[in-house]
């Protein structure tokens, strides 16, 4: 048995059982985005919160071993990194900047290619606010890493 | 000098409140804005992007440089908090 942060038997279920289904309504928030309210931002932070409560119930030591903090600058530079190629792919096949309809996914056609150009946007806005909240949540805190 | 400094605030001030008399008012249906841009993204965003969330279709797709402006407005942040609070290893 590990040693936990905190040995109350009902936060650690409570906790335990909660982070799956935050995880879970934070993809559908981002996926979701185009039918209702929610996007990138508004998932990226839930799934920042879930990571977040992982880290207050589990304790430091064993919550960077599960998530490592280099990981969500990572993943903050790889969302940042999906939005700047969305931008830029489409200039080299003969659009404009972020002009959805000219990214290379030939099977798809003019308006479906825009709703997947928000879709792939909105996944790296999500990345990149994920992993920035989960950065700031670590430095904050302030133990070395 | 401080003097100066406030006759040039006061002036301003002056400008900006002659300037807000041009405006239009608060949900003026005719503003330019209501007329010309809104109307465009309500009727088209459908056709254009199959997206039914007119929100998510103006700040991602018509809006989309604005938006990656602001994704880069955070991300910013998040690294000059690794730059500030990072804890160094002492000497």
């Amino acid at each position: 048995m590990i040693k936990l942060h905190y040995q109350s038997i009902i936060v650690q279920t409570v906790c335990s059982l909660l982070i799956p289904f935050i995880q879970l309504f934070a993809l559908y928030v981002i996926i979701h985005g185009h039918y209702g309210p929610g996007g990138g931002f508004q998932g990226g932070v839930l799934l920042a919160v879930s990571i977040i409560l992982q880290r207050l119930y589990l304790g430091n030591k064993i919550s960077y071993q599960k998530f490592p903090p280099k990981l969500a600058l990572t993943l903050g530079a790889v969302g940042m990194l999906i939005f700047g190629f969305a931008g830029v792919v489409p200039m080299a096949f003969g659009g404009a900047f972020l002009d959805y309809g000219y990214l290379p996914f030939f099977w798809v056609h003019d308006a479906e290619l825009r709703a997947l150009g928000i879709l792939i946007v909105e996944i790296g806005i999500g990345l990149a606010v994920f992993g920035t909240l989960v950065l700031i949540f670590d430095n904050l805190v302030g133990e070395r890493w | 000098m401080k003097w100066f400094n406030a006759l040039i605030m006061l002036l301003f001030v002056a400008l900006m409140l002659y300037a807000t008399v041009g405006l239009p008012d608060h949900a003026d249906p005719q503003a330019p804005a209501n007329v010309h841009v809104s109307p465009t993204y309500i009727e088209d965003s459908v056709a254009d992007t199959h997206t039914p969330n007119v929100v998510t279709a103006v700040l991602a797709d018509y809006r989309g440089y604005d938006t990656l402006g602001e994704t880069v407005v955070i991300f910013t942040a998040g690294l000059a908090c690794v730059l500030i609070l990072m804890k160094r290893k002492n000497k």
